[in-house]
């Protein structure tokens, strides 16, 4: 369901299903609605047992969720679920039975005190997540995981050592919810509650993943460069995933907490912890749907090895962890995206297709008028930047007007692609300034150039290689939207997402890519792939373009289009900062040219007037002229 | 608190520092040269200090059976790349899964009745399950990001503690000192093991740092850790490298483990503890420098030591609690984000 490709009105959906033998003919929807139907027909005669199984199988998957969520979306991970379980489920387990509670919340009835619960629970584990995030989310992604582990432990031990937690015993005496008049004492009334939550969930976070702010998660997994220079706020949409996906785990802790009836520190072990990122990634962590394959699997699983292993070992104990950590293993390196895919392709091949998306019309989006031809865009003023003793940048001015190509050359090691860094919000200057339409952006981020009106490329092509051409295209025109988490959850903002996608076309035809449109980016020559990355530029409508190395891989042909797209470009009124190598291009499309060499600026000017300077020939071909070989 | 106390808490987290921070150095090495967060580096204190007790009983470590379970293993793997067309460094694999057990194997059953003798088995007993571990767990995934790293370490970490469990029990352990030796400075007792901690951390670090600045050895491993790719055109084999860090870091999980068993009691799941108190001392350092994650261990040490004093129910509390200020401060010194690996 996640991993659907899209079908857009325009696209001929028969070409994208022609080669599936339509025996079946479901859609993705259809058939999930049918399970769920099926499963709720079902319910009333299910055995008591396979009842139980099935709440756990639920509550587990709901934290899985998350960590698919982080993990295999988001590039990060968690070890302490199981803490903010223990979080959410403490939190209404206390506050339903400590008499000081109830001493205070005299006024409520007791039936309410439960949702009372939930929302402390909701509120703790929100100011611990975000805690934790805010400390360890700006830095590399390994020390999440850590702080997680840490945290996990921490918590454990604190549960088992508060007095007013009952201890290592816990706590017992947990009402059973109620809605209304309905108590859900009976643990195959709370299974409706447990799998309705996990459908909503599941429906919501579907939603999420295929809007605007989807993308941007999607985004973070393939480095951060890219996902702050289309302007999304890396850290803050890490922080927002971590506390969502322990919002979801604390979620099932309160529902645990009134299906168990009591709590102990015991299922909030940092051992639980890494079972649920099992779960996650032996399901497929990926994908939503392997969270709850994957908690299925490791429950039939622990289900068997619990007779077993007792047998084999000769005594009990924690063996389990011994076969799920060997099996884990065995996961990551046969099949990194775990077993949904794989489940995925039997349905592929047995008829069921992706739903077509349906979008309504296209709300229209804000436009930034463009600045008027000449006035200066990009201004750099004696830029230097110093790596310990290596000066890789002294004193490098340079000025990028509205409606001009401004190429930017030098041999190799000369300096360009430090200079880019620094014009682009990726790396401060040491000294000088950097100035985008007149304003001063030393020490901004990366996002805060593309919002005031930069695109970029990079010369190492970073696309989301598993995403389709368009998805691609799309997160370049990320702040052109506004759609937050809430509406894009719940498909409020789909006039918004269709408006975007109908841009992202443009700019895709406009770049003469219509042919692969729905083709994963991956899977595209790298000429094309440089060109997808100007497509994704484009789709922010952005007053300056930079260009790094966009002729590198491409044919003659690929590159005279390109020529002719940069020239339209430059006509509507954009200023383009292009490095090249390939001069032939350079001189023939460049209204002026500046000059690397060691660092510095050595000529300035026309491409005739570049061309002529003894410094620039001496630079290229060396003291004896035609010995060396020109780039 | 008075003056006796504190010097008393102080000595006491001194010694644990030490061997904080001898884990710190391996973790440290590890990820440097390999990438792999590698915590199950406490789980080869445990087996290095349970091994020791095995052996004091007159038993056999089981220890020695996982060794040649994951020696017999590598070789079929190493096999089976050779048979698939890969290239196979056999001299190495020869070293760890040929010559380190036959060697182990023969120390277990010369059955020494010497506690240094002893000591000496358990190091050459645990030692080549670093590079062996590598080579399974690690090495097949050489290209993946950190965190499918950290997660396969982390199952490793669960897969070792469940082992231990079997092959040594729920019971603790804890073995007869190296030095039965007291001293009184000033009324504060001072014993002869804390002496031998602080002796045997002090010699190895000095002894890394002469084999990281001046042996060629160290210092292919210190450009590995610089830059994998520029290393490995300079002739430097990666894997090599990580062999090496991994059979280091083994050596220095079992000189840990029977450092500390003649003064905690070691359990199947204490190690774990252990290896993370190592990992907030290197995290200080920022997973990346030794200078750092030493003081970062000796710190960790005496907040353990004065934390057991104050609130002795919240002491790991407190301590995985420091990381959050660590990271705090971390974090407020990076501007820009960077790409991982």
């Amino acid at each position: 369901m996640s991993e659907r490709t899209r079908e857009v009105s325009g696209a001929p959906a028969a070409a994208q299903v022609a080669t599936a033998a339509p025996a079946l003919r479901l859609t993705h929807r259809q058939l999930t609605l049918a399970a769920a139907a099926l499963l709720a027909l079902a319910w009333g005669w299910l055995p008591d047992f396979t009842v139980t199984l099935l709440n756990y199988i639920g509550l587990h998957a709901l934290v899985a969720l998350g960590l698919v969520l982080m993990t295999g979306i988001g590039g990060m991970t968690s070890f302490g679920q199981a803490a903010f379980v223990g979080l959410g489920a403490y939190a209404t387990a206390w506050l339903c039975t400590a008499p000081e509670v109830a001493a205070a919340l005299q006024g409520l009835p007791a039936a309410l005190l439960p949702w009372a619960g939930l929302a402390l629970g909701l509120a703790l584990t929100f100011a611990v997540a975000w805690g934790l995030g805010a400390v360890t989310l700006r830095l590399g992604g390994h020390y999440l995981p850590l702080a997680t582990i840490a945290w996990g432990l921490s918590l454990y031990f604190l549960f088992g050592n508060l007095s007013f937690l009952g201890g290592h015993t816990g706590l017992t005496g947990v009402p059973p919810l109620s809605l209304g008049a309905w108590t859900l004492a009976d643990p195959r009334a709370l299974g409706v509650l447990i799998w309705a939550v996990l459908l909503l969930v599941l429906w919501a976070l579907h939603n999420l993943l295929d809007s605007r702010q989807g993308r941007a998660i999607r985004a973070l997994k393939s480095g951060r460069v890219m996902a702050e220079s289309m302007g999304v706020d890396t850290a803050r949409q890490r922080t927002r995933v971590f506390v969502l996906a322990a919002l979801l785990a604390a979620l099932s802790g309160w529902l645990y907490a009134h299906l168990q009836r009591f709590v102990n520190p015991t299922p909030f072990n940092i051992n639980i912890g890494i079972e649920y990122l099992f779960m996650a990634v032996v399901g497929g962590s990926g994908h939503l749907w392997g969270a709850v394959l994957g908690a299925t699997l490791i429950a039939l699983l622990k289900e068997q090895l619990q007779d077993w292993l007792p047998k084999i070992f000769g005594m009990s104990g924690n063996f389990e962890i011994i076969v799920f950590g060997l099996l884990m293993m065995w996961v990551l390196q046969r099949y990194a995206e775990g077993l949904w895919p794989t489940l995925a392709g039997w349905a592929r091949r047995a008829g069921v297709v992706p739903t077509p998306q349906t979008l309504p019309p296209p709300m229209a989006l804000p436009e930034r008028p463009l600045p008027a031809p000449g006035t200066v865009l990009l201004e750099a003023r004696d830029v230097t930047k110093r790596f310990g003793g290596l000066v890789a940048n002294a004193q490098v001015s340079l000025q990028v007007r509205a409606g001009e190509v401004h190429a930017l050359i030098g041999p190799n090691g000369a300096g360009k692609s430090t200079f880019f860094n620094m014009v682009s919000g990726v790396d401060d200057p040491t000294e000088g300034e950097v100035r985008l339409l007149g304003e001063p952006m030393t020490g901004r981020p990366a996002r805060d150039f593309a919002a005031r009106g930069l695109g970029r490329t990079f010369q190492h092509v970073r696309l989301l290689v598993q995403r389709s051409v368009l998805d691609n295209v799309m997160l370049g025109a990320h702040l052109r939207g506004r759609a937050g988490w809430l509406a894009s959850m719940l498909w409020l903002e789909r006039h918004e997402e269709a408006a975007l996608q109908a841009d992202a076309l443009r700019q895709i035809e406009r770049c003469g890519l219509s042919e692969y449109t729905h083709t994963p980016a991956g899977s595209l020559a790298l000429g094309q792939q440089r060109i997808v990355e100007i497509a994704r530029a484009l789709a922010g409508h952005p007053a300056l373009l930079l260009l790094d190395e966009p002729a590198a891989g491409l044919r003659h042909r690929e590159k005279q289009a390109l020529a002719r797209l940069l020239d339209q470009l430059r006509r509507q009124g954009l200023g383009i900062l292009i490095v090249e190598h390939d001069m032939e291009f350079v001189m023939n499309l460049a209204d002026r040219i500046t000059v690397l060499d060691f660092g510095t600026v050595i000529a300035h000017g026309t491409p005739a007037e570049v061309q002529r300077d003894p410094r620039v020939l001496q630079a290229y071909l060396g003291d004896d002229l035609g010995t060396g070989g020109a780039a | 608190m008075d003056g006796l106390i504190a010097l008393f808490l102080v000595q006491d987290g001194l010694i644990n520092g030490a061997i904080y921070a001898l884990m710190a150095l391996a973790l440290v090495l590890v990820f440097s040269v390999t990438r792999v967060i590698f915590v199950p580096q406490g789980e080869l204190v445990a087996y290095g200090a349970l091994t020791m007790a095995v052996l004091r009983a007159g038993g056999m470590p089981a220890t020695l059976w996982l060794l040649l379970a994951l020696a017999a293993a590598t070789l079929a793997l190493e096999l089976w790349r050779q048979w698939r067309g890969g290239q196979v460094d056999w001299w190495s694999t020869a070293l760890w899964c040929v010559g380190a057990p036959a060697l182990a194997a023969l120390a277990v059953w010369w059955q020494p009745q010497g506690l240094l003798a002893q000591a000496l088995v358990v190091v050459l007993v645990v030692t080549p399950l670093g590079p062996l571990i590598y080579r399974l767990a690690f090495r097949p995934l050489s290209h993946a990001t950190v965190l499918v790293l950290l997660i396969v370490s982390v199952a490793l970490h669960g897969v070792l503690m469940g082992l231990g469990l079997w092959f040594f029990g729920a019971e603790g352990a804890r073995t007869p000192p190296f030095s039965e030796a007291r001293f009184d400075w000033g009324g504060l007792p001072v014993s002869g093991q804390s002496l031998v901690v602080l002796a045997a951390t002090g010699v190895l670090v000095l002894a890394m740092f002469a084999f990281f600045e001046h042996t060629v050895l160290g210092k292919a491993l210190r450009a590995t850790a610089i830059n994998r790719v520029g290393a490995r055109l300079m002739g430097i084999p990666t894997e090599l490298s990580g062999d090496l860090s991994f059979a280091l870091a083994a050596f220095i999980g079992a000189v840990c483990g029977l450092l500390i068993a003649p003064i905690t009691t070691i359990y199947y799941d204490t190690g774990f503890l252990i290896g993370l108190k190592g990992f907030v001392a290197a995290i200080i350092g920022g997973l990346s420098s030794y200078p750092v994650a030493l003081l970062g261990a000796l710190l960790v040490g005496q907040l353990e030591a004065f934390a057991s004093f104050w609130a002795s129910a919240f002491k790991e509390v407190l301590v995985f609690t420091l990381i959050i200020p660590v990271l705090l401060w971390r974090s407020l010194r990076s501007h820009h984000v960077e790409d991982e690996e």
